[in-house]
């Protein structure tokens, strides 16, 4: 049974499609991987050990009777918990949407299960993915299986931590702002966030519409290839999806790039970076020198991250982030009136108006409440322009420093987070620090680029540290070569967290 | 552009944002909300002269569909979640009331 854990995504795929392993054993084996180390890292929201065991039977079934396997034939998968499924109960991790049941499966979802996947479960997540550390959730937190007294980071944080503590082979989360990239940096893994439009975003419950996107979180590189080319493309039902072809990312993943030029932008080597982060991508950066790439020094000034004069970490992206996500989510969060669906009060009211007030009153944590009273004032008349307005005036800057610097690089290595995972609790009672666990990750999202974070070494205490590479728009087939180039140039692969080993 | 902000437009922009606070909550937002919005302030470091607002980062064109009927939910379907009805229709308190 062990052995079965062993597996990547493709390596399970490969067996159970070659008739080596089946689909139920292998879902028997992560369900009970579920039930033993569930209790310590509570990454689930929802286990479906039904749906899964008969879903896998059927996959057996169809290859006894000769039906080609579907690319993830039978690999045991986790959903974020903002991703609709018809299935059992669709929560964001808020008392809102407790017993909320989604209509429709979202598009990411359902094209996993169309290539095979068994979807074992939904993970917990910072309520409506606003947050950093999974400490948000309306239910409970989530542990990071290196550390049980650490975040697993957020708002993916139940998706990364179900991937490390080998609950599932790999799964799906969303990143707003880092949200798949800062978590699978804390949990040792690899995550990526796809250029905006290249997943489908039907069905991801919204928060920050022009930034949310779909991305894998898995043990490998090659995983995430495999899982990006299954659930990237245009769909009809998200008009902001491209329409543009999808590479096949896995045959092209173990060729090296010849002549890669890597930028380093040194305005995220400032001395706000932790030390022992910035020797680590500083290693990285020398192993792609070795391997045969070019180092390039690049500049992203508008994303220059400082310490101001009480030590507060300091970044015009990060205002320029949170400006924009609030007001998107102020807009986005007002469907939950307590009329259609979700939360209502069960205190008596005068009027529809006391109606929603009490409902989301009742309905949302206190970070929600702060992004969408934020947002409302950001938006309302007489700030408009001050903040809004500016920020997205900002945020085109930024884009503009990106571009300049693609055109002396191919891919930009940078940190992932400014420090390794932190302890629960230690951020929670100042929610402007929580914003800046961010700060490397953020500025991805507002130019609309993809962004993939590969483990690059184990820390002094343990801890896992992890390095980001950032392309431009729709480069997701080079940052997999290179990613994989890392790995390849004795770069750290597949760690496991020696609490959660077999 | 340091912003002080007092309990009543904590209020204020409770009552924008549809949420009733209580007292103790105005409180913690009041600190809360300016130690942010110091935070964002930030921004009016920079010259933005003539710099067009960037609200997506992916240029799309107008995306149209065929103007044709296609699958939607069902009325039993679109009122599964609704805490409650009547019939085929959402049910809410008294919309215009004496009151108003």
């Amino acid at each position: 049974m062990t052995a079965i854990l062993d597996l990547s995504a493709v390596e399970l795929r490969d067996a159970i499609s070659r008739g080596e392993l089946s689909a139920v054993e292998a879902a028997r084996a992560y369900l009970a991987a579920i039930e033993k180390t569930e209790p310590q890292v509570q990454a689930f929201n929802e286990v479906h050990a039904d749906r899964a065991l008969g879903r896998a039977a059927q996959i057996d079934a169809d290859r006894a009777a000769g039906k080609p396997p579907g690319p993830l034939a039978g690999v045991p998968l986790a959903v974020k918990d903002n991703l609709c499924m018809t299935h059992g109960r669709t929560t964001c991790s808020s008392k809102m949407l407790a017993d909320f049941r989604a209509p429709y499966t979202a598009t990411a979802v359902a094209k996993l299960e169309d290539a095979g996947a068994v979807i074992l479960g939904k993970t917990n997540l910072d309520e409506f993915a606003m947050g950093s550390s999974t400490e948000n959730s309306g239910f409970r937190p989530t542990r990071n299986p290196w550390d049980l007294s650490r975040v697993p980071g957020g708002s993916s944080g139940g998706s990364a931590a179900a991937v490390a503590a080998r609950q599932c082979a790999a799964a799906l989360g969303s990143d707003t702002g880092g949200s798949i990239r800062q978590p699978a940096a804390f949990c040792g893994i690899v995550g990526l966030k796809p250029t905006y439009g290249r997943v489908s975003r039907f069905g991801l419950v919204a928060y920050g519409s022009s930034l949310d996107q779909i991305g894998p979180l898995t043990r490998d590189v090659t995983d995430a290839a495999l899982l990006t080319r299954a659930i990237a493309g245009h769909d009809e039902r998200d008009s902001t999806s491209v329409p543009r072809d999808v590479p096949d990312y896995l045959a092209s993943v173990d060729k090296p790039i010849e002549g890669l030029r890597v930028g380093l932008p040194g305005e995220f080597f400032s001395d706000a970076l932790d030390a022992e982060i910035g020797a680590a991508i500083r290693a990285a950066a020398g192993a792609y020198e070795s391997a045969g790439a070019k180092l390039v020094d690049v500049s992203l000034p508008h994303s220059r991250i400082d310490r101001d004069a009480d030590g507060k970490l300091s970044s015009y992206a990060v205002a320029c982030y949170y400006i924009v996500a609030m007001a998107e989510a102020s807009s986005n969060l007002a469907r939950y009136d307590g009329v259609h669906y979700g939360h209502r009060t069960a205190g008596k009211v005068e009027d529809i108006v006391e109606l929603f007030s009490r409902s989301r009153a009742e309905g949302f944590g206190p970070e929600v409440k702060r992004r969408i009273m934020l947002g409302s004032y950001t938006l309302s008349a007489g700030y408009y322009d001050a903040y809004y307005n500016k920020a997205l005036k900002v945020r085109r800057l930024i884009q503009n420093d990106f571009d300049r610097a693609f055109e002396a690089c191919d891919v930009i290595l940078a940190p992932a987070s400014p420090t390794p995972a932190f302890r629960l609790g230690e951020k929670t009672s100042d929610p402007l620090t929580m914003y800046l666990a961010d700060i490397y990750t953020i500025s991805v999202n507002l130019a609309g680029l993809p962004g993939l974070t590969v483990p690059a070494a184990l820390g002094r205490d343990g801890l896992p540290i992890g390095m980001q590479l950032i392309g431009p728009v729709f480069s997701e087939e080079t940052l997999f070569r290179a990613a994989r180039m890392y790995e390849q140039a004795g770069g750290v692969r597949r760690l496991t967290p020696p609490a959660m080993a077999p | 552009m340091s912003k002080t902000i007092d309990l009543d437009l904590v209020r204020h922009i409770g009552k924008l944002s549809r949420i009733a606070l209580s007292e103790q909550e105005v409180g913690t937002f009041a600190a809360q909300l300016a130690g942010i919005l110091e935070y964002f302030g930030k921004l009016q470091e920079l010259d933005t002269e003539g710099v067009e607002p960037m609200a997506h980062a992916v240029q799309l064109h107008n995306v149209l569909a065929d103007d044709v009927p296609g699958e939607s939910l069902t009325p039993e379907q679109a009122l599964a979640n609704a805490p409650d009805r009547d019939g085929d229709f959402f049910k809410v308190p008294k919309v215009i009331g004496d009151s108003q």
